[in-house]
């Protein structure tokens, strides 16, 4: 086989990882807010169900998760699902697991910020939502955003999980190349790739942390 | 000319759990008056200011900044506080001033000292910069705006504290131990800036561990133990001469210039 169908082929499945890896973010980066914010509700039922959720989802492995809501629909109510299914299972998937590992990036985040600059804003005439928005949530973005980073790496090659649902990334094609032309390549490539990706990120992070980096505290 | 109560206090009384940390506490300051408030640790100076500056509430008391109502008691004895109107009008009636600051790092000198006027009170934004800049510059700090506070001084940076307390306009100033976190050098240039305010006859309510400053700043002093006034009177009475045993043990530790 050339080596530019194989780049191609194995681009194509790039795509599918990239989409995989983008729709993760939108969704679990806000739903990640909404699950630390109930992690730390003064209503204890609600706080205890985030744990729970917290607990199951990062100690569980991402691969039974995918699995489980893919075959869920039809185990537990005999629904068959159609063919576009396996992909939103894979993005609902990720998507909660995810959601799970930034609630409590959040939560060590914003527990950090010491009472005081509540206070001050309190003091000031700050309402809550100001001072959330205005007051904490700058600082916890430069206190989180090395753990944030870890954890979006993480989601580059995580997203190769994506294969045990039969979905076409960038891995599983890989897979499918590399036992048709019996050879390595489609796999070292493959890393190659994976790799450049993670390069672009951790670029965008470090522009970022730089632009925070004009306070310390 | 009759002085106006700035804010007044009633029968404060204040208990974490089963520690009543204040027992009974009645204050007035006078528009113009600097009230020192003095005493050893753990004595509820903290907490009196706290409950004042609405961080704590009151157990039981009454507590008003001029005509308004903070909160009252009610038939039973128990502090029942206004409604969010009140209490939001009340914040605008004080300014506290930290221990330890509590600037926001993340903004700018001058984005600390004007932006709770711009997004609080809804002062239009050049207003607020001109009068922001004319705070600082009377904090000896007009040169420091676009800094941010990682890079001041204690000093410094509780000088930006008082103006963006000042900013707001307050009737009263409330100070808790302003220059415990800093060391002798700084703590004379934030006492300056501190008398310069009595010498415009700013309303201040300040706890410290300062004594000759008290004396020679305060025109009225407290002292206070486990939660009450155990002595008070003109600032140079109490500390020159100290009617309680208690207040002349504590200000023995003390020497008084
Ligand atoms: N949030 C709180 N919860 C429980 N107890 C508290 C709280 N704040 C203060 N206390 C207790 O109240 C008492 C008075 O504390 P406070 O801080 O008012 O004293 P202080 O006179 O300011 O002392 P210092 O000179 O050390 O600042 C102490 O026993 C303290 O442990
Ligand atoms: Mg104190």
């Amino acid at each position: 086989m050339e080596f530019s169908v194989m780049m191609g082929i194995l681009m194509e499945g790039f795509a599918l990882t990239a989409e995989i890896f983008v729709i993760t973010l939108v969704g679990s980066l806000p739903l990640g807010v909404v699950v630390a914010l109930a992690r730390m509700s003064k209503f204890k039922p609600l706080a205890w169900l985030a744990q729970l959720y917290i607990s199951i989802l990062r100690g569980t492995p991402l691969m039974l998760q995918l699995m489980a809501i893919m075959f869920g629909p039809y185990y537990l109510f005999g629904l068959s699902m159609g063919s576009d299914w396996k992909f939103w299972a894979c993005a609902i998937g990720f998507i909660l697991n995810y959601a799970a590992y930034f609630a409590e990036i959040y939560r060590s985040g914003i527990q950090s910020i010491p009472r005081g600059q509540y206070e001050a804003a309190e003091v000031l005439g700050y309402t809550k939502a100001q001072t959330f928005m205005k007051i904490v949530l700058p600082q916890v973005i430069k206190r989180i955003l090395p753990a944030m980073g870890n954890e979006i790496i993480t989601l580059v090659k995580d997203t190769s999980l994506a294969f045990v649902l039969g979905i076409a990334e960038m891995f599983s094609a890989a897979k499918a190349l590399a036992a048709r032309e019996v050879s390595m390549i489609p796999y070292a490539i493959a890393a190659l790739i994976y790799w450049v990706f993670c390069l672009l990120i951790e670029f965008i992070l470090n522009r970022v942390e730089k632009r925070l980096d004009y306070y310390h505290d | 000319m009759e002085s106006k109560a700035v804010v007044s206090l009633t029968n404060g009384k204040k208990a974490f759990g089963a520690n009543e940390v204040l027992k009974d506490i009645s204050l007035t300051v006078n528009a113009g008056d600097v009230l020192a408030i003095i005493g050893p640790s753990g004595g509820g100076k903290s907490t009196l200011l706290r409950c004042m500056a609405l961080l704590e509430t009151l157990d039981s008391g009454d507590l008003s900044y001029g005509d308004l109502v903070v909160c009252a008691n009610n038939g039973e004895g128990r502090a029942v506080y206004g409604g969010k109107d009140v209490i939001a009008q009340a914040k605008t009636r004080f300014g506290l001033v930290f221990q330890n600051f509590n600037l926001f790092p993340h903004y700018t000198v001058l984005q600390n000292v004007t932006d709770a006027l711009i997004c609080v009170q809804k002062m239009p934004k050049d207003e607020a910069l001109a009068r922001g800049r004319e705070l600082l510059a009377r904090m000896g700090l007009a040169d420091k705006e676009s800094m941010v506070p990682c890079d001041l001084s204690g000093g410094q940076q509780q000088r930006v504290a008082i103006a963006r307390a000042m900013a707001m306009n307050p009737d009263v100033l409330f100070f808790d131990e302003p220059t415990s976190a800093l060391d002798p050098e700084l703590t004379r240039e934030v006492l300056k800036v501190i008398r310069d305010l009595a010498a415009e006859h700013m309303t201040m309510v300040i706890v410290t561990h300062e004594m000759g400053f008290a004396r020679d700043v305060a025109d009225h002093l407290i002292f206070m133990d486990g939660g009450v006034i155990v002595e008070q009177g003109s600032a140079h009475e109490v500390i020159n001469n100290p009617q309680h045993d208690r207040t002349r043990a504590f200000l023995s530790n003390y020497d008084r210039d």
